[in-house]
């Protein structure tokens, strides 16, 4: 072959790779965010084709504005008790996350995660849905269980493994599993819920059943097939499920744009799969409310599943075993555009003369007495290593029935 | 061989019984559960309208409905994942992946999920589901359609793992499988699909219906699983097989001319251990047969099972005829696919290599 007859390239190529707007020692930056203001984003009919409403994707739903006035279309006119007892559980989640993040630092636990900053999603659509819907949780749903009620001394038990573990000592501490109060076994691997929680409506649609499924994922899992194989599923069997995404800008250590945050918003993923697609502001209780109301009238007239990307921040370390101020600017979440979800909802009731401060700090107390009443109940049956299930029990569970091997494998043990 | 009729003749609650091959068992197996329990689904990739490329699925849907028999999108683990919420529901979904060798996209789904929801649920949710896949060589599919990836789910806490050797077995487990409350894997030897196989690849196969075990009862029966079949009796020498291996296996003996008895395990976990270590007391030798690669290949852990339990009666080492530690070639399959002749030379060995 003649080399002058062939073409060259005329630049070297360079590789992408993205970064966030600050790291350690720089000023928190969020300039580039494009926030609409609260009331702006339009509410189209729940029976609407997903075509007709791309525009959702790239907004953002906001219904309490800066003063705390519940603005716009999307405001779901709550009645006072219903955001107080709102309020009162996003306390609640919060004390207790603030307890069990001691506890670890006590030794009591191996490991705990908290949800601080996104108490509003978790808590909104727990108290949303029946208990009969199944939610397929993450590890930061902690907020489902508590504002349906589920007691926090048996949250506890699972988290110190002790003798009166719900599941035995056999999951990381916060891998809750509450069938009763329609919340799915947590699973480490990340992204595994979603498609299951579209077969778990599938069946229900299968069967004629009345009732919708509910599944989170995180903004850096939705790099996972799993999201993508979700996604086909929900729109190929017009499945009854709400599918969020909770974009908490922050997956461990890598920022929302390793996972694709950067080039559309995670909530414009669905588009291409005919689905109708939410972007949200997480930290405005009201607007997930009233997304999630319309989504979950989309599934419960079979008119199938809707994606939801929940908007917030991650304030507190991905974990125990996590240190954010090694790879973000340290007060970033201070200054977090879009406030805290629990002073928000306080500012709003305050507004409309719901709420005082009086009651504010009553409930704070409250909250913390309730926690420290079920830490003292739960530490009475043991922290980690001081009381556990019986060894046994390790051997039980792992098939209907127990074979052989599994037998004798417990007779080695001595147990 | 052992009489295979009598048995299920008395055990069947259908009508009657006909010569089947093992296509039509499993599609008996599957019609007769979905007509007996509505929480009884089926689907896969093409296994819904066309009935599956290997038609294991045909006529399901136009028998019993387009929700209760669908195609799904190519996603082994959109399927097996959508199977899992599924069962979690509370139905019996039977999936199909196409062939094994695509069963690895399913894998997490499968081995972190599906296996272990019961335990880390505490008993809560669980995962009842049937995960149907054609395994093995013997078709030229070369090596992303010919794959025996068994052992890489008996490994797996939590699963079992089922693989019958003739139509009449088929149809027993897969019903036993879909009545399980534990995902079932249940791998399906396409070389044994449409008629049996008499190990060696040069003859002419013989149809199903002149075999046994072909006949099958058009009603319910079910098959335990965990329950090994002895497929040939003999006192000098005990070979494990299962799958295809099985008539490989027998044909070995019968070329060797050895008094083997032939164990055809139908199911890997649970294992029927009993049944294997009674043979290899009563022989005091043992030959292991299967396609799969021989490096952490299921014959490995019978291996040990064997010289931990039946040590002091082995009169020689136990055997193992495997395919090779290569991907799976397609012009050189008939080198790969341990044949009669290495079971043959195997028997021949561990009956001269002895003490």
């Amino acid at each position: 072959m003649n080399d002058k007859n062939m073409k060259k390239n005329s630049q070297p190529l360079s590789l992408h790779v993205p970064e966030p707007a600050g790291r350690p020692g720089d000023a928190p930056d969020f300039g580039h965010l494009v926030l609409d203001a609260a009331g702006a984003v339009e509410r189209p009919e729940v029976g609407a084709k997903p075509y007709e409403m791309r525009d959702l994707a790239f907004g953002l739903i906001r219904v309490l504005d800066d003063a705390g006035e519940a603005v716009g279309p999307w405001n779901p006119r709550l009645d006072p008790e219903t955001l107080r007892r709102g309020l009162k559980a996003m306390i609640l989640t919060r004390a207790f996350d603030d307890r069990m993040h001691r506890a670890h630092r006590q030794g009591k636990t191996s490991f705990y995660m908290k949800c601080t900053g996104e108490e509003a999603i978790a808590v909104a659509q727990g108290m949303l849905l029946s208990r009969e819907d199944m939610g397929f949780p993450t590890y930061r749903q902690q907020g489902l269980l508590i504002a349906r009620g589920y007691p926090l001394v048996d949250m506890m038990n699972q988290i110190y493994s002790n003798a009166a573990d719900p599941i035995k000592g056999r999951q990381l501490p916060i891998m809750y599993s509450a069938k009763d109060h329609g919340f799915f076994t947590i699973s480490g691997n990340l992204g595994t819920q979603v498609p299951q929680a579209v077969g778990w409506a599938m069946a229900s649609a299968y069967k004629g059943d009345d009732k919708i499924a509910i599944s989170w994922i995180g903004d850096g899992a939705t790099a996972e097939g799993d999201f993508h194989n979700a996604l086909t599923f929900a729109s190929v069997y017009r499945a009854p499920v709400i599918l969020n995404v909770v974009n908490n800008q922050w997956a461990i250590s890598s920022f929302m744009g390793i996972a694709g945050g950067l080039e559309t918003t995670f909530a414009s993923k669905a588009i291409g799969y005919g689905l109708p697609a939410l972007r949200v502001d997480g930290n405005d209780f009201l607007a997930v409310w009233a997304a999630t109301q319309w989504a979950e009238e989309r599934a419960r007239s079979n008119q199938g599943a809707t994606v939801i990307e929940l908007f917030t921040y991650r304030g507190a370390p991905h974990s125990t075993s996590d240190d954010p101020s090694r790879y973000r600017p340290g007060d970033e979440h201070d200054k977090w555009p879009l406030g805290d979800p629990i002073e928000r909802l306080r500012q709003h009731l305050v507004l409309i003369g719901e709420w005082d401060d009086d009651r504010h700090a009553e409930a704070l107390k409250a909250a913390v007495e309730q926690v420290r009443a079920a830490g003292k109940e739960a530490e009475a049956i043991g922290t980690l290593g001081q009381s556990r299930p019986s060894v046994k029990t390790m051997f039980e569970e792992v098939y209907a029935t127990e074979d052989w091997r599994l037998v004798e494998q417990r007779r080695e043990v001595g147990v | 061989m052992v009489d295979q009729n009598a048995a299920p003749a008395s055990e069947a609650t259908g009508a009657g019984i006909q010569p089947m091959n093992m296509i039509q068992a499993l599609n008996s197996a599957i019609d007769v559960k979905m007509a007996e329990d509505p929480d009884v689904l089926s689907f896969g990739e093409d296994a819904g309208y066309f009935g599956g490329v290997f038609r294991v699925t045909d006529k399901l849907q136009q028998k019993h409905g387009l929700t209760r028999s669908f195609d799904a999108p190519i996603s082994e683990c959109g399927i097996v994942a959508a199977a899992i919420g599924m069962g979690a529901y509370g139905l019996r979904p039977v999936v199909e992946i196409q062939f094994a060798d695509y069963i690895y996209p399913a894998y997490d789904q499968i081995v972190s999920e599906a296996a272990k929801m019961r335990y880390r649920s505490g008993g809560q949710f669980t995962s009842p589901i049937t995960i149907r896949s054609p395994y093995g060589g013997g078709i030229f599919g070369g090596q992303t359609h010919s794959q025996s990836p068994e052992s890489l789910f008996t490994h797996i806490a939590g699963l079992k793992v089922v693989i019958p050797s003739n139509p009449y077995d088929a149809k027993g487990l897969l019903t036993a499988a879909i009545e399980d409350d534990d995902p079932v894997v249940f791998f399906e030897p396409k070389r044994l699909y449409n008629g049996p196989f008499d190990g060696w690849h040069e003859k002419p196969v013989s149809p199903w219906k002149t075999q046994d075990l072909a006949q099958v009862p058009t009603g319910k029966y079910v098959e335990p699983i965990g329950k090994a079949r002895v497929m040939r009796e003999g006192n000098d020498v005990t070979i494990l097989a299962y799958g295809t291996m099985v008539w490989v296996a027998l044909a070995g003996a019968e070329h060797a001319g050895v008094d083997a008895e032939v164990i055809d395990l139908r199911s890997l976990v649970p294992l029927d251990i009993e049944t294997i270590e009674a043979s290899v007391k009563k022989t005091g030798r043992c030959v292991i047969v299967h396609e799969a690669p021989k490096t952490s290949g299921f014959g490995g852990e019978l291996s040990a099972l064997v010289q931990e339990r039946c040590f002091y009666h082995l009169e020689a080492p136990v055997a193992r005829v495997t395919g090779w530690d290569t991907p799976y070639p397609h012009a050189f399959e008939w080198e790969y696919f341990p044949g009669p002749q290495r079971v043959a030379d195997a028997l021949k060995s561990v009956m001269t290599g002895g003490r």
